[in-house]
């Protein structure tokens, strides 16, 4: 028999963004809330103190931030007839752990997603026609829209300190900004960052070429900056450590530095790490949580009572525990019937590397978010009928690092070991910048997250299964960028330069490191049949389970999705605070 | 200075019984406002021990002739103040002397607390007696060595060094410089800490009168420094506004600076509690002190951009204390020294790195520096420790640096007083080691 600890209003499951902003929210409200935190806690001083953190053996190679896949994983396969292995290797994406969770090290590329990404299947029926849609897609609507959202966009924007350069001020174009953005009410809090030398030369290549370069949307400072909250960022040093580390220097977007101590200061708010939630209990109907059930630092298992329980963990782990504790019918991709795994999608990237003999780069100096963007390629450009695809992407010049054991970039043709590689490795190191192309990736019946029947982990639950393969629709996309990204590589006339995009016979590798922006699985959406949560992220099936995260995108973004992560969860958290408290219960009717 | 000194009498009636023993109910405002006096007094500072509970004293004083132990001023009964009437109160406060008729030790700021008014007071004592939870405890006794046990002596000191007349507003200032003023040098205590101890311990001025009042001293190796802010030259409080002086006592920050040291505590329990007209107040009357002579330290802006340049173009062949800089400081502080506004404290022209005593800088080099949270500015940026990393020599090098660089002027430091401060770390503080390098 578990130990029972005394009740709370809340219980937050996971302390990254989703909760740190939950737990604001909340206990604004007066309720005692719970964070239950899995991994370890973790502070800029002393996890992520300047000079630990730059070594990228530990951090970069070691994944030490990371979630380490002997404690948790899932299976994966490609195919319905395929059987599935576990992900024993981090390679393809990289799961956080500890407070903060992914916050912690990702790279700060906040955007917004297009209007007409949030409503696609509408907008593809709307100007294409549904016939376009090919039979195994199943992509839906978000049942929200962009001007719902657009306060909490802005909101969060303001709370994470975003460094960039608006281009559509409420309906009014703004040069040197994204034309091609929805509207957005306020100017970014910051002015992008600094610009690098390879920001410079494709912006103006770009330019010569009639299309439309903007800094990527920071969530690294651009200066000293005070958020709502009264949390600070000092600027960013463009060091060259972001993705996979810690900020050293309180300038990257984080829970960390932009919630937590803010939070940490609520008298009715408290957390606890190393604290793993089993599973989400439910009364004797199925129909409402009582609480959950944890493993704490000492090994006890230990349940929790609470009225109210937010998933706020990462979006696959959100799945798989709806799934493990019954919240939710699990979706049958056969019949098509279920909602509970439904929809999983990845993103589709590509990208040519540029080599110059006679330019220096100086990689060292990079930001995560430090890049020069065009959208002129993005969804809602692109004529789907025309070129045969539905999607889109945003192309990118970015310099993030300069880190010497993953950042060698060798000339085409070079030898991958010996003198050979040392003589390449010294002609091309400093010498080479990336244009690479991030697209969206849409949905398919057959592509989705189950219970693995076969593998359990260290607690005896079965491993979530992911079933995901690339589909014809998105390598069409990306082979259509790659076109693109051909040409503006060749107006930058390198000495060398090499493609490396999917084609038809590309197979999801689990291998190499390609992005962690895993989504879907629990999806929001406004009919019960089709959506594993109400357009307020609240559960269709228990009303007082509310699941934050990228698991809600019914197909992904052309874009990286904190932006609209942090948007959906200020959203929820107001209709939390204003319709459910008064009134706890479906906030849809069913 | 001889400040001629008024006995108290008891007076009859009310005052001759304490709260508990009359059963008395406070107005519920006073006692709020006694409580945000207390702040002002930041009370909760030393008489509260380490992990103890709040005001139940215990808390060690250091002082140079030994340890003082500070006493319960819970209304409990017998261990705390509950048996204090009104007036007893009001003669430990103003005249450092106990309802037994012991004298306290002046750790206990009474010759600044002399000045409070009797509304002030009475607000106090409906707070100690009400609004403070009556705790149980008997602290440590003091127990200082001989001459110092004899506290008779006390009572000469007193005779010589303290006044025992409460504030009286000046008519030549405004009301706002008023208040500053009875804040500052009353409630406040600042010259405990901040103006020049003469021969016999006592502060060598209790008030802007004197010239020493509030011109900086050094305690327990921190310098608490110069606050008289009138003036163009470069010292802090002269060079900062009174929203800077604000915004440093609210938030523990300001554009140039961060609160490091003995301070940190006092913005965390005291000033960050206090509201925006008296820290307004303080401000002002702060500003309105003439910096005195020998004060002068002017802006050297041809050093300023000789290190920017140097640092700039990492031009530090054969000047280590440059190399460390760049290679350990230069991420937060950057090539110009001055950090970022509100985030990473300035080290051109900052009062730790110039001081005489070089023990504050050593000890943030050596064991980071954490700033308070404070409601205005929750997070608790952080510096960390480079005890792990930089050798005695080293931190005497870069330390060397900085005190001379940017047109500093801090006094050379050796290897040898770097050793003395590693050798007092606190063993249990928090390093950012690497734990996995075996």
């Amino acid at each position: 028999m578990a130990k029972i600890n005394p009740p709370v209003d809340v219980v937050l499951v996971g302390l990254g963004w989703t909760n740190s902003i939950m737990g604001m929210e909340l206990t604004e409200e007066g309720l005692s809330v719970l964070a239950l935190e899995r991994g370890e806690d973790r502070d800029t001083v002393p996890d992520f103190s300047y000079p630990k953190m730059a070594d990228e053996l530990t951090y970069g190679v070691r994944l030490k931030l990371m979630q380490q896949p002997a404690k948790s994983t899932l299976t994966v396969r490609h195919g319905l007839g395929d059987m599935a292995v576990p992900y024993r290797t981090l390679g393809s994406f990289l799961p956080g752990d500890g407070v903060g969770g992914a916050g912690v090290h990702w790279n700060g590329h906040t955007w917004r997603p297009q209007p007409q990404e949030l409503r696609l299947k509408s907008y593809v029926e709307e100007n294409f026609g549904a016939d376009i849609i090919p039979d195994e897609m199943t992509i839906q609507d978000y049942g929200v829209s962009y001007e719902e959202l657009e306060p909490f966009f802005d909101y969060f924007e303001k709370v994470a300190g975003i460094s960039g350069k608006a281009g559509n001020l409420n309906g009014e174009l703004q040069e040197g900004g994204n034309p091609f953005e929805g509207w957005r009410s306020n100017e970014y809090p910051m002015p992008p960052l600094a610009r690098t030398h390879n920001d410079t030369l494709f912006a103006d290549m770009a330019r010569d070429q009639g299309l439309h370069p903007f800094p990527l949307p920071a969530g690294n400072a651009s200066e000293a900056y005070t958020n709502p909250y009264g949390m600070q960022l000092g600027p960013c040093n463009f060091c060259g450590f972001c993705e996979r580390y810690g900020c050293m220097n309180y300038s990257k977007s984080s829970p960390q530095t932009c919630i937590l101590g803010a939070l940490k200061r609520r008298e009715n708010f408290s957390y606890q790490a190393n604290s793993e939630v089993l599973r989400v209990e439910l009364d004797s109907d199925g129909k409402k949580a009582t609480g959950v059930t944890y493993i704490d630092s000492e090994g006890d298992e230990i349940f929790q009572p609470a009225d109210l329980v937010v998933l706020g963990t990462f979006s696959l782990n959100n799945v798989h525990l709806m799934l493990i504790s019954g919240i939710g019918t699990p979706y049958d991709p056969v019949s098509g019937e279920g909602v509970v795994g439904k929809n999983y999608a990845y993103q589709m990237n590509g990208g040519s590397t540029l080599y110059f003999k006679d330019k220096e780069f100086n990689p060292f100096i990079g930001a995560g978010a430090n890049g020069e963007i065009i959208n002129d390629f993005g969804v809602e450009q692109i004529d789907f009928a025309q070129e045969g695809f539905i999607g889109g992407s945003y192309i990118n010049a970015a310099m993030t690092n300069g880190q010497p054991i993953r950042n060698m970039p060798l000339r085409s043709g070079a030898p991958s070991w010996g003198a050979g590689w040392k003589q390449a490795v010294q002609e091309t190191y400093g010498h080479t910048m990336t244009i690479g192309s991030h697209g969206s990736n849409m949905a398919y019946r057959d592509c989705y997250l189950d219970l693995d029947p076969n593998y359990t982990d260290d607690h005896g639950r079965p491993l979530m299964r992911m079933t995901f393969d690339w589909k014809a629709n998105d390598v069409r996309m990306t082979q259509f960028m790659k076109q693109k990204i051909d040409t503006l590589s060749k107006a930058l006339g390198p000495d060398d330069y090499k493609l490396s995009f999917k084609d038809f016979d590309s197979h999801y590798d689990v291998r190499p490191y390609q992005t962690t922006h895993n989504v879907g699985g629990a999806i929001m959406g406004s009919d019960p049949s089709s959506s594993a949560l109400n357009r307020y992220l609240q559960s269709w099936d228990v009303h007082n389970v509310f699941v934050m995260g990228a698991n809600a995108f019914p197909q992904n973004l052309q874009y990286n999705p904190t932006g609209l992560v942090g948007a959906l969860t200020y959203w929820a958290a107001k209709a939390i605070r204003e319709q459910y408290l008064p009134n706890p219960g479906p906030l849809v009717q069913a | 200075m001889m400040i001629h000194r008024q006995w108290r009498q008891g007076l009859a009636g009310i005052g001759l019984l304490s709260a508990a023993a009359q059963g008395m109910a406070f107005d519920q405002t006073e006692i709020e406002r006694g409580e945000y006096l207390s702040r002002a007094g930041d009370c909760v500072a030393c008489h509260t021990a380490p992990g103890g509970e709040p005001f139940a004293g215990g808390q060690a004083i250091e002082s140079p002739f030994g340890e003082i132990f500070s006493t319960n001023i819970t209304p409990d009964p017998d261990t705390g103040i509950g048996n204090y009437t009104r007036d007893e109160f009001a003669a430990a406060l103003r005249d450092g002397v106990r309802n037994d008729g012991k004298k306290l030790y002046p750790a206990m700021p009474y010759p600044s607390y002399s000045l409070i008014i009797d509304d002030d007071i009475d607000a106090l004592y409906a707070y100690f007696m009400e609004g403070v939870a009556p705790v149980s405890n008997q602290p440590e006794s003091t127990d200082l060595s001989f001459p110092f046990n004899q506290r008779w002596g006390i009572g000469i000191w007193n005779w010589f060094f303290t006044s025992s007349e409460p504030f009286t507003p000046s008519n030549d200032r405004s009301d706002e410089l008023n208040r500053g003023a009875y804040l500052v040098q009353g409630l406040g205590h600042c010259g405990s800490c901040h103006t020049p101890r003469g021969l016999f311990f006592q502060e060598k001025a209790m008030n802007g009168e004197g010239r020493d009042f509030l011109r900086g001293e050094t305690l327990e190796g921190w310098y608490a420094p110069n606050l008289r802010g009138r003036g163009n030259q470069r010292h802090p409080l002269q060079r900062w506004s009174e929203e800077d002086i604000v915004a440093y006592l609210e938030t523990g920050r300001n554009d140039y600076s961060a609160v490091a040291g003995e301070m940190a505590p006092v913005v965390a329990y005291s000033t960050s509690h206090l509201d925006e007209a008296d820290l307004y107040a303080i401000a002002s009357y702060l500003k309105s002190l003439p910096a005195g002579k020998g004060d002068e330290a002017p802006y050297d802006e041809q050093a300023d951009e000789q290190t920017q340049a140097m640092l700039t173009h990492a031009d530090v062949d054969g000047n280590t204390g440059a190399r460390l800089y760049l290679d350990n400081c230069n991420a937060c502080h950057f090539a110009n020294g001055k950090g970022a506004s509100q985030v990473f404290p300035s080290l051109e022209g900052s009062s730790l790195v110039n001081a005489e005593d070089p023990t504050g800088i050593i000890r943030v080099i050596l064991s980071g520096a954490r700033m308070p949270s404070t409601e205005k500015r929750p997070e608790a940026l952080a510096m960390p420790d480079f005890a792990w990393r930089l050798s005695d020599d080293e931190v005497a090098d870069v330390a060397n640096f900085v005190r001379n660089a940017w047109g500093n002027e801090g006094g050379e430091v050796s290897a040898g007083q770097v050793a003395g401060v590693r050798d007092k770390l606190p063993e249990d503080r928090l390093s950012s080691e690497p734990t996995y390098i075996d």
